[in-house]
């Protein structure tokens, strides 16, 4: 039944993801002239020529003014929402670092929360500052996702687009449709979507109770599709009003992964070669059903020292182990990082497999755009190193990967480390860093990892017993976040501008070919070789020490 | 990057009004209208008095109701709150403990699981359909009931897992306590 289950669940996903990658060529290649028409009148408007071509440096300083000016109208709003309205619950102004931290975690699609959010943001705040980043800081990634695809398959010098069209269309004709569909399916399953405050109730018994509400069912769908992952309220899509029943759960779960996957096969249709696409679907599915495997098989057989069953602390009984497994692997494969169950009480391992998914730089599909930009880092990387090993110039879609393809491939790829392993060691040892952790023992020591990890990778989940609140987190992870969003952007994009100025040469004999089940081999190769050896020395330190410490029937 | 700061600003203030507050307010209108109940939080009123949300959990300690799932967060929604106690944890380990012996000497029956741990909300709803089954013996005494006909209540209350394979068999504490009121008062 189980595997009946995941079969139907991934067949569906994949169905979707071919559908909408069909549906996204046309919108980025501006082939519906209905919905060109708009955006032009849209872009004059801003003084936008949506045919003119960007150059990498163009595109790059686009993407970066953009952003800056979202967070410098989010982080107005956070402290000035007790002057604004739409705040019935007469909510006041956030500190200064934690709207740094907040207003950063929006605009970098991380969505790591701080706070808790219906006791510390207005609606004015969830509504025109928190759900437009949320669709904007998608709609940035997906816009450098499409300009690297054009870079790395287009004809050359054929430019990487303009980011004012790319982002734009993205917003208007992907995810605000994506968004008002799953927004309507999620009210009608009872997510709260109303303007009124907290309800006083006098339970049967005569307990008090206040029972926040607010305009949740909106931002929750754009939390999904956009991998932002912020929630309405403090716990996430744990909490029944945020996702109510099992169809709301397995909806919101699709739509964590869907526009992600439907990146793959926009690849292969963007590259005219439709196996260079199932290649990299094939890499990151294969690596996500290796890590869901083994977070199903440690949540299921559950925690002997808590007694039998499944391990249900920190878990929703509608949603089971199962379930909670099933989204746990996805939110953290892709960069979503809502939840609805709390990573923290995971079993050792199964927490170690969601961080490595973090710590491999959120590639095993990743957020939107940006799963897919940082895996073709890895495919760089993979063929350079098959490049090594035949002694040829190494290939990629018919363009020579040369050594500043690799140079910069490597500047990206060192944000992970400098981001988890140098910020994270600065955080275990100052004082006023550690009086965040809430467990003793290994675990944790993986709270601080999983959350300098979560931060640096763009994710935005946690082990929630981790006092981000604290102001040297709330400010160092915000400047991870900073690291781990534009160290993968800005060289991810000199690449794809260095790429695009190449000639693409035709497949020879010695060419090694990208689409086959060899460099997929070689692709997860990388990744974990690359990846996950970075981060083993630590990881031993967390996870796997307190693996060993439970298996010898030790507790903390 | 002057050239970008016309186009920044504009398209940040004009998906502000698009994604902040049209989008928003259309689905409000648009839920207020097709979904009211829901909506609006799924309320549950008892002589005009709003006594709880049948999707939020509430305290229930007498003998005559199902008891709701144990809560890192008192049954609080502002904010809510699991333990996050990771799985070596003794102190979690000892409250478990501690649950499962109340629970064995309340209901005369092993604990299931989902009753000696905290959920992720804190403001779960259910509870297992074997942790409610469990609760039927106590709840029939207290209400002078036949615990079959207790049973049987409980079973049409249970949830199935959707088309059979996805979640869990569970049951929503508030809804299956007020018909329990309904069918079997408690004595005065």
């Amino acid at each position: 039944m189980t595997l009946v289950s995941y079969v139907l669940y991934f067949a569906t996903l994949t169905a979707l993801g071919l559908g909408l990658a069909v549906w996204m060529q046309r919108v980025f290649e501006a082939r519906i002239p209905a919905l060109a028409a708009i955006d032009r009148v849209v872009l004059r408007s801003a003084g936008v020529d949506p045919d003119r071509q960007m150059n990498w440096t163009a595109y790059a300083m686009a993407v970066l003014v953009f952003n800056l000016a979202g967070f410098v109208l989010l982080y107005a709003l956070l402290r000035l929402q007790g002057y604004l309205p739409l705040n019935p619950d007469g909510i006041g102004a956030m500190s200064p670092d934690l709207a740094f931290n907040t207003a950063i975690s929006f605009v970098t699609n991380t969505n790591w929360q701080a706070y808790s959010g219906e006791a510390q943001l207005s609606y004015l705040s969830q509504m025109a500052g928190l759900t437009v980043q949320n669709f904007v800081s998608a709609a940035s990634g997906m816009a450098v996702g499409v300009a690297v695809i054009r870079g790395f398959t287009g004809a050359k010098d054929s430019g990487l687009g303009n980011f004012w069209a790319d982002m734009t269309r993205a917003t208007l004709w992907i995810l605000l449709p994506l968004s008002i569909l799953l927004a309507l399916f999620l009210a009608q399953q009872g997510v709260p979507q109303t303007l009124m405050g907290a309800v006083h109730s006098t339970g049967v018994e005569g307990a008090q109770q206040i029972i926040p509400r607010g305009p949740a069912a909106a931002q929750i769908a754009i939390k999904q599709l956009g991998t932002n992952g912020g929630g309405f309220f403090g716990v996430n899509s744990a909490h029944p009003f945020e996702n109510p029943t099992v169809a709301s759960d397995l909806a919101q779960c699709l739509s964590i992964l869907l526009i992600p996957v439907a990146f793959c096969f926009l690849f292969g249709a963007m590259a005219r070669d439709r196996r260079q696409g199932w290649a990299i679907f094939a890499t990151m599915g294969i690596l996500l059903l290796a890590g869901l495997a083994v977070v199903h098989f440690y949540e299921v057989a559950g925690n002997p020292s808590l007694g039998l069953g499944a391990n249900m602390e920190g878990k929703e009984a509608r949603f089971g182990a199962m379930l909670s497994s099933l989204w746990a692997a996805s939110t953290t494969a892709a960069s979503n990082g809502s939840v609805n169950a709390m990573h923290d009480s995971f079993m050792p391992l199964s927490g170690m497999v969601l961080m490595v998914f973090m710590q491999i730089g959120e590639v095993v599909f990743g957020g939107v755009g940006s799963g897919l930009y940082g895996m073709l880092l890895y495919c760089i990387i993979a063929v350079f190193l098959a490049g090594l090993m035949v002694g040829r110039t190494p290939e990629y879609l018919g363009r020579k990967i040369e050594a500043r393809e690799v140079t910069l491939a490597v500047v990206a790829f060192l944000s992970m480390p400098v981001g988890i392993l140098v910020v994270g060691a600065l955080a275990v040892t100052m004082p006023s860093a550690v009086a965040a952790i809430q467990d003793p023992g290994p675990h944790g020591f993986s709270e601080v990892l999983y959350a300098y990890s979560s931060a640096t990778g763009n994710n935005g989940s946690a082990f929630g017993g981790f006092g981000a609140g604290l102001p040297w987190h709330t400010t160092a992870i915000g400047l991870v976040m900073i690291l781990g969003r534009y160290a993968m952007i800005v060289p991810l994009l000199a690449i794809a501008g260095s790429l695009s100025r190449k000639t693409r040469a035709g497949a020879t004999a010695g060419t090694f070919p990208t689409h086959g089940p060899l460099f997929v081999t070689l692709l997860i190769l990388t990744v974990l070789i690359l990846g996950a050896l970075t981060f083993f020395p630590v990881l031993a330190l967390g996870p796997i020490a307190e693996e060993t410490a439970r298996a010898a029937g030790q507790s903390f | 990057m002057l050239t970008h700061l016309r186009p920044a600003i504009t398209l940040t203030l004009g998906f502000t009004l698009l994604t902040g507050l049209a989008y928003p307010l259309a689905i409000t209108g648009a839920a207020q209208a097709l979904f009211p109940a829901q909506a609006n939080g799924s309320l549950i009123e008892s002589d005009g008095t709003v006594i709880g949300s049948a999707l939020i959990a509430q305290s229930f300690t007498q003998a005559g109701y199902l008891h709701p799932r144990p809560s890192a967060s008192g049954y609080g929604a502002t904010p809510s709150g699991a333990s996050n106690l990771g799985p070596t944890n003794a102190a979690l380990i000892a409250s478990v403990a501690e649950r499962r012996a109340a629970y064995t000497a309340e209901n005369g029956a092993d604990a299931p699981i989902d009753a000696v741990t905290a959920s992720a909300s804190g403001l779960d709803p259910d509870i297992s359909a074997e942790n409610a089954a469990a609760q039927a013996t106590r709840i029939a005494t207290a209400r002078n009931a036949d615990p079959a006909a207790v049973q049987a209540l409980i079973a049409k209350h249970t949830t199935a897992p959707l088309l059979g394979l996805y979640g869990e068999p569970v049951v929503n504490v508030l809804q299956t306590n007020l018909a329990l009121d309904a069918a079997y008062p408690l004595p005065k």
